[in-house]
């Protein structure tokens, strides 16, 4: 268990992983165990309490619970996944462009990125609802837009430091155009800054896709996720408590394993997890 | 340092002109005109029609923005589209939101007065105990709190406090022109669940300053002298280590701003979250933009202030970079 694996050595981080693991077995493996539909009512009434044929009990229409939570967690984890990665995608380019051109380019794209951090994430993705209509495709592309900026300033600031370095220097005087540069000899060397707080990043992610359906304004029923589930299910907590806290102590348990895994892999590495200003969906 | 104000007053007055620029682009110009939002899919071209002249959408954009722009800087926010669409001829966006805009000052404001003497008192306690299992605790404690979304600590929450010990209410309702302090009880758990996201960043920072305070040679030289360690962290070290969490205490306050759309959905509190959040539902096009802005306005100008602070503690700051 040497070199990337060290992590695993901290308690925080073996626990974490573990936890991780669990929760990815869950929502990938959970819809093909369920026992019932995750989508129709069992024929039970609502909130029913558990039971061996429901055994978390039935939700405000009836359904099991058990089930939708199995086959809800492939929407948490697979929208914040996408939207993580295609934030990376927009940060890397905009980061790469302003932190390699030394040209205008650079004070435009940073100042247009300043902007997009004086505003509140959680904000604008309300107001991007409101205009565009709520579908997957405007969760995605929205979340990866709030996640962008942060990105691109990270890359832009190793990008600047890197290429000042002999080697990338001389795979200039060679001839090699940019695109093998930066390919070849930039990005290799700005992995470390830059991904040391993917599981940040990633959390974020989730907080926001899932606030957002919390509130009923992103996946649209009868979709299972395990947001929307608390939802729902939120105004009868006392009818069936675990129509609540089951889907909430899931996405608990993934975002802190996350985090915990995050944080012990930033350890390892000599780095800060947690860096000044860290957020909430909100901030 | 008249040059450093000036600079940051230019700052957030152009980042004021962008966010409404976003934010007009968003609510106004994506696809689909705000009629049609606001009407559904349903409406008949001929409703669509007339709604858009009472919305002044026949006009261009750019139009549309000044005068959007101007009334807003006045103090006038318009009118809410859906309340137009449904037959009112006047339906002025301030009457709606004032009541809740009151109701999230009060929610905030008492987040706010709790938030950060404990941020400041745990994260030097963190200092003091560096490495021993108190700071372990705190520094676990912060990463797990501030890892799960509001809704899941506020619900969570409600379970522990309504369902299973019956001690507090699940919800903080307030009667329209009510008084939210006048059930100081509902308050309760909407607090905690703010202070639980906002606090972490705020901790991490006053324990990194004190810590770094706590291995100076002044705080040696006061222990060496003999003050009782009491004295030499409430004089020495806790002055010098607070000037760097400003920042970050203030951008816990900028957290609030936005983390009460979320916990007051939670707690159906009537704030100026649970309206933005209902006039989204409801498209209401025009209060979601105007709203918007003032959250915008409110998020910026705490930034300002909290920087301008800064610049006061740490003298240096005011040099030009």
């Amino acid at each position: 268990m040497s070199g990337r694996l060290r992590f695993l050595r901290t308690p925080s981080g073996a626990v974490g992983f573990g936890i991780l693991v669990l929760v990815l077995l869950v929502a990938v493996l959970g819809p093909y165990v369920a026992p019932h539909s995750a989508t129709a009512p069992i024929g039970a009434p609502p909130f029913t309490g558990p039971s061996t044929s429901a055994p978390l009990g039935t939700d405000f229409l009836g359904r099991d619970v058990l089930s939708r939570l199995l086959s809800g967690g492939r929407s948490v984890i697979g929208l914040a996944a996408a939207a993580t990665g295609l934030a990376y995608l927009m940060g890397l380019a905009i980061g790469l462009a302003a932190g390699y051109s030394r040209s205008i380019v650079d004070p435009l794209l940073m100042r247009t990125v300043d902007v997009m951090l004086a505003f509140p994430p959680l904000l604008f993705l309300l107001v991007l609802i409101a205009g565009a209509g709520s579908s997957v495709g405007v969760l995605v592309l929205g979340v990866a837009v709030i996640q962008a900026p942060g990105i691109s300033r990270i890359v832009r600031t190793a990008t600047l430091e890197v290429s000042e370095r002999g080697y990338v220097e001389a795979a200039v005087a060679r001839g090699e155009r940019a695109v093998a540069v930066i390919t070849r000899e930039v990005l290799p060397n700005i992995s470390a800054p830059v991904l040391v707080d993917a599981g940040l990043r990633f959390t974020f992610s989730i907080l926001i896709i899932a606030s957002v359906n919390f509130l009923g304004l992103g996946l649209q029923p009868p979709s299972s996720d395990w947001a929307r589930m608390i939802g729902e299910n939120r105004a009868y907590i006392s009818l069936n408590i675990l129509a609540v806290i089951a889907p909430a102590a899931m996405i608990a348990i993934l975002t802190i394993g996350v985090n915990l895994v995050g944080d012990a892999i930033a350890r390892s590495l000599g780095r800060s997890y947690v860096p000044r200003g860290i957020r909430s969906p909100a901030a | 340092m008249l040059a450093f104000v000036l600079r940051r007053l230019v700052g957030a007055a152009a980042a004021l002109l962008a966010a409404s620029v976003l934010i007009f682009t968003a609510v106004q110009v994506l696809p689909g005109n705000a009629a049609s939002a606001v009407l559904g899919r349903n409406a008949s071209p001929a409703a669509v029609g007339i709604l858009s002249r009472q919305m002044g959408l026949d006009r261009p954009a750019s139009t549309r923005y000044a005068h959007w722009l101007k009334g807003f800087v006045h103090g006038d926010l318009g009118d809410s589209a859906v309340a137009i669409a449904q037959g009112s001829n006047h339906a002025p966006i301030w009457h709606l939101i004032s009541g809740p805009l009151k109701n999230s000052a009060i929610l905030a404001a008492i987040t706010a007065l709790v938030m950060i003497p404990l941020s400041v008192a745990l994260g030097t306690l963190a200092a003091v105990r560096a490495g021993r299992p108190t700071d372990h605790l705190i520094s676990l404690g912060s990463l797990a709190a501030v890892s799960m979304p509001e809704f899941v600590v506020g619900s969570l929450l409600v379970a522990v406090f309504f369902v299973g010990l019956h001690l507090l209410p699940p919800v903080a309702i307030v009667p329209p022109g009510g008084d939210p302090l006048s059930h100081p009880k509902q308050l309760v758990l909407p607090v905690v669940t703010l202070l639980f996201a906002s606090m972490a960043a705020g901790i991490r920072m006053v324990r990194a300053g004190t810590f770094e305070v706590l291995q100076t040679e002044y705080v040696q030289t006061a222990r060496l002298n003999g003050l009782p360690e009491r004295r030499v962290i409430m004089r020495y070290a806790l002055r010098n280590a607070l000037a760097p969490s400003v920042q970050v205490l203030a951008q816990n306050l900028q957290y609030l701003v936005g983390g009460v759309i979320v916990v007051e959905a939670v707690f159906a509190y009537p704030g100026i979250g649970s309206q933005l959040v209902n006039a989204v539902q409801i498209r209401d096009v025009t209060v979601v933009q105007s709203v918007a802005m003032l959250i915008a306005v409110v998020y910026v100008l705490i930034n300002l202030v909290a920087d301008l602070i800064v610049m006061l503690l740490v003298p240096k700051l005011r040099e030009p970079v």
